[in-house]
């Protein structure tokens, strides 16, 4: 069974007083057997391993680039990098609060990425994949600036896609992959609406924690100004209890956040590289049909050479058709592989779609439960102070 | 469908909220007793229905009704703070005009919206957005209440003459609402009285008392309104994502409602849809929390602004009054100088001291009485406001408890 567990940590490098890079070291434990690259051999021991690397931002895309390049259109379900912000630089030498939030957002996206990257059974035995976890030197990825021309060659490539796709129409002799399809497409409507809603709360749960803290301190003056001694002492622990809150509803912001936001936020990705699996076999179906029609008219053509009398034309015929028919059965295979592919990965997603939900739900209740706890503490404390106003 | 989730305690039924929350702690006198028994509310009025009680023998009847709207409960109030012999008393505040308009904008917002989403969400969001008109509808009805009961409650208010008319004539009153001449007429008055009460808040009293509640009122009443603001934003903020809440929890009901074939073959039916409805109840606890909050502590702080304006108001009178006495003595003194229009001198002299006097007596007593409701008020809105916070965090607590208990011994 597969366990290996992936942990980032961050480190910046200051290479000179304008440039800092962020470095994630990657500390990957796997009790598998793996092949290794570094030792050239099967680890015939089954001993807890230890990858220690440090790799920069661009890798990851760079990683993830050569995944899908490799898989994606074979039918895996290639997990998709985190993606790159094009508005926010992490600030030279300044150790603020919004750029160490950013930095932890960054580094909890690729720990969440490369876990479910790793979790995946084929990519795990992937080349690329290996010297990435371990090889301490690693070619820098060229091609993954938001903006350069590869990116906006990848910009363009999709958008040509997203034509050709508009004019495919397959006889849909499956109907699993029509149910699938059509299953995804709600999933992916419902889970954008849901992420659209919990970016709200956070939103909401934030405004609220400032806001209770501006009441707190209204409420403290309120206390100072009351010149009945009991009242104006309640007043300002009433002040006291809801800058408590102030904290509570902060905390909880985060937790809506980090755990359910992005989550969701995860899984409406996920969704759109399923959809790019399912499109790949569409375009397979095509190549196999468009091969078959091509043989067809090969047949026709070389029909028509049997009458005349060009035995060099009809040889070439004959050959070309040859070459033909073995394109189909190829094509007619590679149909059936990635149909076989987008099966299996399809049951898979699904399991760990489950269970990843529900491990998370689980996590947020219990912070849900925690802070419900700390208020009843305060409103406990508070509450003989209320009855003692006289 | 798992029982622990759908028996809780009831936590989210209206009734238990008791009698309509009267923030001011009144002593019942069943000499009077005034309540507002009904209320219509029509496209743009409000109709209370005025229920008296009284063993007095100034009314035709042991106990009757009357139908009242707004304008005539300002008419009364306005006619309570023109009357010069009530200068020495805090006029209870006039209550806040009904403000439907929002919620209004919302329901027809919702109508003009019903193509656009399932008949789940619409019958959802259109009972949410009733819930909100029948609170809006309840304070109101509240407000104007706690205004009769005040009233009602005065030794020298409750015997006044209007206040008789207002709930025994059985007709229309006939109080049109001010039109924009009186508006603006109102309008100048107000800016002359402000100027007027910054000279006069300048004048140094002599009493003590009287100076130390002058200075308390001028910060207190600054500082409540800045508590009343901002409680008011901080309970907004919390309605938003309690709003939030509920739409994240229709959303991952669907979810799970839709996803129920797959989730089946893993057994956590129950997890996804728990989920949901977990999101759903606590989503309801936190709307409730708000709405509480809103009640007990909001309102509170927006009467108590109300009121101490009007305590604020007395003092200015009697500043007034004071003044009027200071400028009364020294025409006096001219007049004894010049030797002339003395008698008329002395009896002006005598009338604004007798005045003066007669303010400042029931003003101190006022003072003390308005201290007294104000501890007290306060004292049992936090009471009540840390029970309710404390039930629903339990409640909300138990909640999440089974919630776990289910998700996680369905492994």
């Amino acid at each position: 069974c597969n366990k290996m567990i992936i942990t980032i940590y961050t480190s910046h490098i200051y290479k000179s007083i304008k440039t800092c890079h962020m470095h994630f070291k990657i500390l990957a434990r796997t009790p598998l057997i793996l092949p290794s690259l570094l030792l050239q051999t099967s680890l015939s021991v089954f001993r807890l391993q230890d990858f220690s690397v440090k790799r920069r931002f661009s890798d990851f895309l760079g990683l993830h680039s050569k995944l899908a390049s490799k898989y994606l259109h074979i039918g895996c379900i290639v997990p998709p990098a985190p993606r790159r912000a094009l508005w926010v630089r992490v600030k030279v030498g300044k150790e603020d609060q919004s750029s160490n939030e950013f930095v932890e957002k960054r580094r909890c996206a690729l720990e969440r990425y490369l876990m479910r990257t790793v979790k995946h059974p084929v990519l795990l035995k992937d080349p690329d994949l290996l010297q990435f976890l371990e090889s301490p030197e690693l070619a820098r990825a060229v091609s993954t600036q938001a903006l350069s021309g590869a990116g906006l060659m990848r910009m363009m490539n999709k958008a040509a896609d997203a034509v050709n796709k508009m004019t495919i129409r397959m006889n849909e002799s499956d109907t699993w992959f029509e149910e699938k399809q059509q299953h995804f497409e709600n999933l992916d409507l419902q889970l954008r609406k849901l992420h659209g809603s919990i970016e709200s709360l956070v939103c909401h749960r934030k405004e609220l924690s400032l806001n209770t803290c501006q009441f707190a301190r209204s409420a403290a003056m309120l206390g100072n100004s009351e010149d009945h001694t009991a009242l104006s002492r309640a007043l300002s622990q009433l002040a006291e209890v809801e800058e408590k809150m102030e904290a509570l509803h902060n905390e909880q912001a985060n937790q809506d956040f980090s755990l359910l936001s992005e989550l969701v936020g995860d899984y409406v990705r996920l969704l759109s590289a399923i959809k790019a699996v399912f499109e790949h076999r569409v375009k397979t179906w095509q190549k196999w049909q468009d091969t078959q029609i091509l043989l067809q008219k090969k047949r026709e053509a070389e029909a028509k050479l049997q009458i005349t009398n060009k035995p060099d034309k009809l040889q070439q015929a004959k050959d070309e058709i040859k070459e033909l028919e073995l394109k189909v059965s190829q094509g007619e295979r590679d149909f059936e592989q990635i149909s076989k592919t987008i099966r299996k990965e399809v049951t898979r997603f699904e399991k760990e779609r489950v269970k990843d939900f529900k491990e998370t739900i689980v996590k947020y209740l219990e912070t849900l439960l925690h802070s419900q706890q700390q208020m009843i503490k305060y409103w406990e404390a508070f509450l003989p102070e209320a009855k003692a106003i006289s | 469908m798992q029982e622990g989730l759908d028996d809780g305690p009831d936590f989210l039924s209206e009734e238990d909220r008791g009698p309509r929350a009267v923030n001011v702690d009144l002593q019942t006198d069943a000499t009077l007793q005034v309540d507002i028994s009904d209320a219509l509310s029509e496209r743009d009025k409000v109709k209370f229905t005025v229920h008296t009680k009284s063993s007095l023998p100034n009314f035709k009847q042991n106990e009757f009704s009357v139908v009242r709207q707004h304008e005539e409960f300002i008419w009364l109030h306005d006619s309570f703070v023109e009357n010069e012999e009530y200068a020495g008393y805090i006029i209870p505040p006039a209550p806040p005009r009904p403000d439907f308009d929002a919620s209004r904008e919302k329901l027809q917002k919702l109508g003009e919206g019903e193509g656009s989403m399932t008949k789940e969400e619409f019958t959802k969001m259109k009972q949410e957005l009733e819930a909100e008109y029948l609170a809006i509808f309840k304070k109101t009805v509240a407000m104007h209440e706690v205004f009769l009961c005040r009233v009602a409650a005065h030794p020298v208010l409750r015997k006044d003459l209007n206040f008789h008319v207002f709930l025994e004539y059985g007709q229309d009153l006939s109080v049109r609402g001010k039109n924009k001449k009186e508006k603006l007429e109102d309008f100048f008055k107000n800016v002359v009285k402000s100027a007027d009460g910054v000279l006069v808040a300048g004048v140094k009293d002599v009493d003590d008392f009287f100076e130390h509640e002058k200075t308390f009122l001028l910060e207190y009443h600054t500082r409540v309104k800045d508590a009343s603001a901002k409680s008011d934003r901080m309970i907004r903020s919390h309605k938003n994502a309690a709003d939030d809440i509920n739409r994240i929890a229709s959303t991952l009901y669907t979810l799970g409602t839709q996803d129920g074939t797959e989730l089946c073959k893993y057994g956590l039916i129950p997890g996804h849809t728990g989920g949901g409805q977990r999101e759903g109840r606590g989503g309801k606890i936190e709307a409730r929390v708000a709405a509480d909050e809103d009640l007990k502590l909001a309102d509170l702080l927006k009467y108590y602004l109300r009121e101490s304006q009007a305590a604020k108001d007395l003092l200015y009178r009697r500043s007034r009054a004071l003044v009027d006495y200071e400028n009364a003595n020294k025409a006096l003194d001219k007049a004894r100088a010049k030797n002339r229009d003395v008698l008329q001198a002395e009896t002006s002299q005598q009338i604004c001291c007798n005045k003066f006097d007669k303010i400042s007596e029931s003003a101190k007593q006022e003072l003390i009485d308005f201290k007294t409701r104000r501890v007290s008020a306060f004292r049992k809105n936090l009471v009540e406001l840390a029970e309710l916070e404390l039930k629903h965090a339990k409640g909300n607590l138990q909640l999440l408890q089974s919630c776990l208990g289910v998700l996680k011994g369905n492994t």
